[in-house]
C-alpha cells in the first residue's frame, strides 16, 4: 500500500513543521501547499492554525483558499482543522470584533465564559458527549478522559449539538473540544502536541482515508 | 480538569546538557536530544531548551536541536536563551518550537514582548524571570543569573503580563540547582499578582518539594532539571507520586 498523501494548507499561520512530523510518524506523506489542484488531489487535508481568527481568514482569502475548502467539503474529501483551523470552519468569531468565518459548519466561535485563567493552556480531558458518538470516528479507540494539549481563549459553539464529538470542562464551563461534520473534523486541542494519544488520532485519520 | 504540567528544562551549552548550581558552575550531564526523547517517552508534558551561554555570545544556537527534537517529541517545545529580536522568534518557531522564552532582551527592550505577542500571539511568548531574594523582595536578574537589574521581580511580572506575555517562567536564582526546595514565597507572591500561567523553576530535589510547591502556590506547571537529569527520579514515578498526593497530572 502506498502512503496516503496529506496536504497541509499553507496560509502563513500554524506550526506546520510539527504537524508534518506527526503525520510522517503515523505513516503519511505530507505536502505543505496552497496550490488548489494539489490540495484537491491529496488523499486528505489538514487545516492548521495558531494565531488570530481575523488574520487567519484574511490569509485564506488572500491565497484564494476559501472556495477550495468549500469544494473539499462538497466532494467528500477528509479534512481535519486544528485549533484556529477548526474555528475558521464556523460562521463567525467574536475574537477582537465579529469576523466572518468559512461557514462550512453552522455556529459561532465565542470567548469562553469561564471563572478560571484565560487562555486555557495545558493538558485537559476529553469526554464522549453521549455513548456511541465515537464509533467509526477518529476517536473510536481513544480512552474516555484522555488528556490532550490545549492553548486557546475562544471555543466553537456549533448550531447542531449533534456535531460535537468531544466535550471538555474548564473553569466551570463545558465546551466542544472537537467537532465532526461529515468528512470534516475539527479539534480545539493540538493532536500533534498531545503525545501518544494525539498521534493515535492522527493515525486513525490517516487510516480512514 | 486541567492538569498541572511537568516540564523538563534542558539547559544546553555547546551541544551538551549542562547543570549548575545557582545557574553557575556548569557540568555536562548528557546529550540534549537523547534526554528530550527519554523524557517524552516517559510522559513529560513539555520541554524547555535553554541556551545557557547564548546571552554571552548574543545568539541562540539551539535551532538545529529544536528541528531534530520536534521529529521525535510530540509535546510542546519552548526555546530560550539569546532570543533578541522578532526575527529570532520567527526562526525559533519555524525550526519547530511552539513557544519562545524571553528574558535578557525583554529587560533591555520591553517592547519586544508586546511586539512579539501582537505578531505571533501571546500563547507563544513565555517571559522568563530570574529572581533573587533581596530582603523582603526579589530582584530580577539577566544573563542567566549573572547580572542584576535593580528591577523588582514581582512588579516586572505584572508588567510582562500587561505587555502580553502568555506565560511566566519564574526561576529562583537562590534555589536553582540546590535541590533544597522551591522559593514558595516568591511563587505565591507572583501567582497572587497575575493571571497568566506560571511555571515554577529552581530548587526541586525530591518529590515532596514539587507537592509542597503546588500546595502552597497557584503555579500551573513546574520545570525540572536536576531531579530528572541526575536520575533522582523518572517522569513516570514522579507523576504517579504527585497523583497519589492529590496533584492533578496527566498519567
Amino acid at each position: 500500500m502506498t502512503m496516503p498523501s496529506i496536504a497541509i494548507i499553507d496560509y502563513g499561520l500554524g506550526n506546520v513543521r510539527s504537524i508534518a512530523n506527526a503525520l510522517e510518524t503515523v505513516g503519511a506523506r505530507s505536502l505543505l501547499t496552497r496550490d488548489q489542484s494539489v490540495i484537491l488531489a491529496a488523499d486528505g487535508v489538514v487545516l492548521p492554525g495558531v494565531g488570530a481568527f481575523r488574520q487567519g481568514m484574511e490569509n485564506l482569502r488572500r491565497y484564494d483558499l476559501c472556495d477550495t475548502l468549500h469544494r473539499l467539503k462538497a466532494v467528500g474529501k477528509s479534512l481535519i482543522g486544528i485549533c484556529l483551523g477548526m474555528q475558521m470552519l464556523l460562521e463567525t468569531s467574536e475574537e477582537y470584533g465579529v469576523h466572518e468565518g468559512l461557514g462550512i459548519i453552522a455556529g459561532e466561535v465565542v470567548r469562553m465564559p469561564v471563572t478560571a485563567k484565560l487562555p486555557h493552556v495545558g493538558w485537559n480531558e476529553i469526554a464522549e458527549p453521549a455513548s456511541g458518538v465515537w464509533r467509526d470516528t477518529i476517536f473510536y479507540n481513544v480512552k474516555e478522559a484522555s488528556s490532550l494539549y490545549f492553548v486557546h481563549t475562544f471555543a466553537a459553539v456549533p448550531t447542531d449539538a449533534a456535531q460535537i464529538l468531544t466535550i471538555t470542562e474548564y473553569g466551570g464551563h463545558v465546551f466542544a473540544s472537537s467537532l465532526q461534520s461529515g468528512n470534516f473534523y475539527g479539534c480545539q486541542f493540538h493532536p500533534e502536541k498531545s503525545g501518544e494519544i494525539g498521534l493515535k488520532m492522527l493515525k486513525n485519520f490517516v487510516e480512514m482515508l | 480538569m486541567l492538569k498541572k504540567r511537568i516540564i523538563a528544562r534542558i539547559d544546553v551549552k555547546n551541544e551538551f546538557v549542562i547543570k549548575g548550581i545557582h545557574l553557575e558552575g556548569l557540568r555536562k550531564v548528557g546529550d540534549p536530544h537523547e534526554l528530550a526523547v527519554r523524557y517524552y517517552e516517559g510522559g513529560i508534558d513539555e520541554i524547555i531548551f535553554m541556551d545557557a551561554v547564548a546571552s554571552l555570545y548574543g545568539r541562540n544556537n539551539l535551532f538545529h536541536i529544536i528541528e531534530q527534537a520536534c521529529r521525535d517529541v510530540f509535546v510542546p517545545i519552548t526555546v530560550g536563551g539569546g532570543i533578541r529580536s522578532l526575527t529570532d522568534i520567527e526562526k525559533a518557531l519555524k525550526s519547530g518550537a511552539d513557544k519562545v522564552a524571553l528574558n535578557t532582551q525583554a529587560v533591555k527592550t520591553p517592547q519586544l514582548v508586546s511586539d512579539a505577542a501582537r505578531i505571533f500571539g501571546s500563547q507563544c511568548i513565555v517571559s522568563s524571570i530570574e529572581a533573587k531574594r533581596a530582603g523582603n523582595s526579589w530582584e530580577a536578574y539577566i544573563d542567566n543569573g549573572r547580572e542584576h537589574t535593580g528591577i523588582d521581580a514581582i512588579q516586572w511580572a505584572r508588567q510582562l503580563q500587561e505587555l502580553g506575555a502568555g506565560e511566566l517562567l519564574i526561576t529562583s536564582v537562590d534555589r536553582e540547582g540546590t535541590k533544597s526546595g522551591f522559593d514558595n514565597d516568591l511563587l505565591s507572591r507572583v501567582c497572587d499578582q497575575i493571571i497568566v500561567p506560571v511555571i515554577a523553576s529552581g530548587g526541586a530535589g525530591v518529590h515532596t518539594h514539587v507537592v509542597t510547591m503546588f500546595d502552597s502556590s497557584q503555579s500551573d506547571a513546574v520545570a525540572l532539571a536536576s531531579l530528572l537529569h541526575y536520575n533522582l527520579t523518572t517522569v513516570k514515578v514522579l507523576k504517579a507520586d504527585l497523583a497519589e498526593n492529590g496533584v492533578p497530572v496527566r498519567l
